[in-house]
């Protein structure tokens, strides 16, 4: 690289690593040629931890806005189902029907598979390779001080089976069947009688096969992330020394690990149905007035292996999310994280407990209620370490010299949207509150705004502060503001007002509403969530402009460490090669949240414990 | 307590301990623990089908007997209740044992004893493999059992067969005993042959003493002796189609688990040979951890064997 030709300025920071960091003669072989000689080897087939975050970060984001897009779609259709949509057209083609007087309709079956695409595509590709990918690669062995995942290989496998899933799924939307229209849970009979509906034939044959790909990428990053933190930590960064993103990454990773696997089991037997005429799912079923001979098998035993994963995969969803936010909190209120080891008994207690409480979302689907006892009591229990880590972030702002900029904001905006919907989920936790309340517009708000919306304020809290880090310049802050002002008050106009829906009933997943007397009188309502859609999405392309103007013009960075952090990735050059650092690996001397202690500002982890120093870490 | 904390840190550097950084506190290389963790998720793939196992089981009223499913072996060998897969377990896991014994002379940096050892390993898989393929092969061409058929039933009520003429022959059972219907044509008449059988018509249809379905599966018909339906002519019918299924499926995804082994050891046994291993001194590590892998596939075998075959 042309930076490593000139010689840098030597910091504090260059000589503490000399003289407490050690020597693992990295620098000695020849990695060079083999990571980084060529454009494919660099960009494409990279195996550097930091170009993959980015692949995994440009790949999500490019998901994040079809997925959106289809969003606005369906709400077009529920705000205004008799408006004229022939304009989509050109991009829908078939499934926008056009009548006599010439008024375009969606065709219901698209709108289903809009529904069901949007939910997939934000889920897993969004919200897990997006957010778990970008970040577990990017930060975990910057902030533990390694030169590189344990086995970069597999990392780069890790990627290309999420762009092979994405392509196998991109490929899917263009079927003239349509893509799998049955929801994102993939719910058998629909999913597996391929005559169940358009999109259940080769559409939902390319959704499997899709996410077996993409869970062969979950394990095979989740197996690296885990390897990687217990083994590759520097000298000195003992467990408790972990920043809490690195522990909120490494327990999202053990959640992949375990319930993934469920998943494809469920998926295999579901191929199994659709393909080997078996009937591990299919029992008794009618279909166009025929009777099949599937018998014996059981819908609801794949209801209980998806949601093995499905649990654990919201969580897998927020942790990273949550571990971002603290470490933003903390470094932008200039205050220890408030109670850390808290913190990390509460990510550990989630992840336990998010395992022994699938069969909540199947409250209603013919479970034994003296079961749905057993799920409530350990649904409502994670609201006790939920609200630990709330509380102990407010703890953190609390007092705090708190600087208000792009990815604080969102942290703090990611703590509110996670109180609203998290007390949602309170609701949404007792069977018998559920009877009224399962599969209404109060469980789309729900859970959007608690797994959805606040994953996302921590991925753009994670991306506005981590930006300098990746691309060695600044994210445009007044853009940066718009877009959070924008997407706190458009979030809360669109899923606010979805709760009052639901209260009154009104089911989701529906085609349209003003065909029903009861419904008929939220028609304003659904307009009023459609508006705030299209202005919420508006203020995203601001991000989007913003993110990818700054990669080449955005305001460089002069400083290592501009927000004067403790972790080790500010500790590397700013525009790091492969390896992390040039030299020695720093050692570790102190926890990661020395922030205003002994009247200073921050004191860097590599800095050792002075003379007369008060309590460290 | 400033300076407490200092010596403490200088204790803890020097002490070494195992999970301050800096070293792999399981004292095992990352390739070592990324054969565990993946094991790990593997074992939650196969808890995942043993669950659904249960779950389809147990909602079944009946369930065919191991016994009397499992009571062939090569050669002819009849009612010899799971003498044949005791045969091929056995295989599999004497080829664990000599697995350990390659990993130990991978320890000892001896290299003929690792591919001595490792070639008795393939063999054992292998003939576990070879034993499979029998089996299915039995199941499917001579029993004609499917993923969505079962010939193997249960009577649930006592009962006596009808002759082929309709009467009440002397062939007498109980409830729980089990039956495994046969096909018209290839197979049949043969040892299983009862008394009239041959003289039979086998034509699909309904006949005096039996029903041929248009698979050409024969339903014996039986009069019932006992219980609310006693003196009613039924027919067999097939048992639970998820018998089946999930029989082909969980023992053919663990076979795909050997198969997939027996081609990693193939290849490490000839790096072995070819004396790449020799090179990196890390006393064989690679064949440790093909161990591991294969010792799972054992240690899930013991499942699979359990609830097929005891259960």
């Amino acid at each position: 690289m042309a930076n490593t030709a000139i010689k840098p300025v030597v910091t504090e920071e260059d000589l503490l690593i000399e003289e407490y960091g050690y020597d693992d003669h990295f620098h000695e072989h020849h990695h060079g040629d083999k990571y980084q000689s060529n454009f494919i080897t660099t960009y494409i087939f990279s195996q550097d931890h930091k170009i993959i975050a980015k692949q995994f970060l440009i790949t999500g984001m490019f998901w994040a806005v079809i997925g959106a897009l289809m969003s606005l779609v369906f709400r077009l259709q529920l705000g205004f189902p008799e408006e004229n949509m022939a304009w989509l057209r050109p991009v829908l083609g078939k499934w926008i029907t056009i009548n006599d007087a010439g008024i375009g309709t969606l065709a219901p079956e698209f709108y289903y598979a809009l529904v069901t695409m949007h939910g997939t595509i934000l889920v897993f590709f969004v919200l897990t390779a997006g957010l778990s990918g970008t970040f577990s690669n990017l930060l975990i062995p910057l902030q533990i001080g390694a030169r590189d995942m344990a086995s970069p290989f597999l990392n780069m496998l890790s990627y290309w089976f999420f762009f092979l899933a994405g392509l196998v799924m991109f490929f899917s939307l263009f079927l003239s069947t349509g893509p799998f229209s049955g929801g994102w849970t993939a719910y058998p009979p629909l999913s597996a009688l391929p005559q169940a509906s358009s999109g259940s034939g080769a559409g939902m044959t390319l959704w499997i096969l899709s996410l077996v790909f993409f869970v062969v990428s979950v394990l095979l990053g989740g197996i690296n992330y885990i390897t990687t933190v217990l083994n590759l930590r520097t000298k000195g960064m003992s467990m408790w020394r972990l920043p809490l993103t690195i522990w909120a990454f490494f327990v999202t990773a053990i959640l992949g690990l375990l319930s993934f696997p469920v998943l494809v089991s469920g998926f295999l037997l579901l191929m199994f149905d659709r393909s080997m005429g078996t009937s591990f799912y299919l029992s008794e079923i009618f279909i166009g007035g025929q009777a099949l001979d599937h018998v014996g098998g059981s819908p609801i035993l794949y209801q209980h292996l998806f949601w093995f994963l499905g649990h654990p995969e919201v969580y897998i969803i927020i942790l990273p999310a949550m571990g971002l936010v603290s470490e933003v909190l903390s470094v932008h209120s200039r205050k220890p994280i408030f109670g850390y080891r808290a913190m990390v008994y509460s990510i550990l207690a989630i992840g336990f407990l998010s395992f022994i409480v699938w069969a909540h979302h199947m409250f209603m689907s013919g479970v034994n209620p003296f079961i749905s006892n057993f799920f409530v009591i350990f649904t409502l229990i994670i609201a006790v370490p939920s609200a630990v880590k709330v509380f102990n972030w407010i703890a953190t702002l609390y007092g705090g010299n708190i600087r208000f900029n792009s990815a604080s904001l969102f942290a703090i905006g990611f703590v509110s949207m996670f109180i609203s919907g998290g007390l949602t989920g309170i609701f949404l936790g007792n069977s018998a509150i559920d009877i009224q309340l399962h599969d209404t517009y109060f469980v789309v708000a729900h859970f959007h705004i608690v797994m959805g919306v606040a994953a996302f304020f921590g991925m753009f809290a994670g991306i506005y502060n981590w930006f300098p880090k990746m691309y060695g310049r600044f994210m445009n802050e007044t853009l940066g503001r718009l877009h959070f002002w924008g997407t706190l008050i458009g979030a809360y106009a669109v899923f606010w007002p979805m709760h009052y829906l639901g209260m009154s009933g009104v089911p989701r997943r529906y085609y349209r509403f003003d065909s029903f007397e009861a419904f008929g009188q939220f028609a304003t309502m659904n307009q009023f969530i459609t508006i705030a859609a299209i202005a919420t999405f508006a203020f995203q392309v601001i991000f989007v402009v913003n993110f990818f103007y700054s990669i080449w013009k955005g305001r460089k960075m002069t400083t290592r460490n501009p927000w004067g952090a403790t972790t080790l990735e500010w500790t590397t050059p700013i525009n790091p090669g492969h390896g992390n650092w040039p030299g020695k690996i720093p050692a570790v001397q102190r926890w990661a949240y020395d922030y205003g202690k002994d009247g200073k500002e921050f004191i860097p982890q590599i800095k050792p414990v002075e003379e007369g120093e008060s309590e460290a870490h | 307590m400033a300076t407490t904390d200092t010596v403490m840190e200088h204790h803890d550097v020097q002490n070494g301990d195992a999970w301050s950084g800096g070293q792999a506190p399981f004292r095992a290389s990352y390739g070592k623990l990324m054969m565990w963790y993946f094991l790990l998720s593997d074992a939650f793939t196969f808890a995942g089908f043993l669950i659904a196992y249960g779950a389809l089981r147990f909602s079944s009223p009946t369930w065919p007997v191991p016994d009397f499913v499992f009571s062939t072996a090569p050669f002819g060998i009849h009612h010899a209740p799971l003498i044949f897969v005791t045969i091929m377990s056995f295989l599999l896991i004497i080829s664990s044992v000599t697995m350990v014994r390659a990993v130990q002379e991978g320890h000892r940096e001896n290299k003929n004893g690792v591919v001595f050892w490792m070639l008795m390993t393939i063999l054992g898989g292998a003939g576990f493999l070879s034993c499979q393929a029998w089996e299915w092969t039995n199941l499917i061409g001579a029993e004609h059992m499917s993923v969505t058929t079962n010939p193997f039933g249960t009577h649930t009520e006592d009962g006596v067969y009808l002759t082929a003429d309709g009467k009440d022959s002397d062939e007498v059972f109980h409830a729980g005993s089990s039956y495994l219907m046969h096909k018209a044509g290839a197979g049949h008449g043969d040892e299983h042959a009862e008394e009239g059988h041959a003289a039979a018509d086998y034509s699909p249809g309904d006949h005096p003493g039996h029903f041929v379905d248009e698979k050409g599966f024969i339903h014996r018909k039986f009069r019932v002796t006992e219980g609310p339906d006693a003196g009613m002519v039924k027919m067999e019918e097939f048992g639970p189609k998820a018998f089946g299924a999930l029989f082909f499926f969980i023992t053919g995804f663990h076979g795909f688990h050997v198969f997939s082994g027996v081609v990693f050891l193939f290849i490490i046994m000839i790096n072995a040979a070819s004396g790449l291993y020799v090179k990196r001194k890390n006393e064989y590590e690679m064949v440790e951890k093909i161990g591991l892998y294969w010792h799972f596939v054992d240690l899930v075998w013991v499942f699979v064997f359990l609830v097929f075959y005891l259960l």
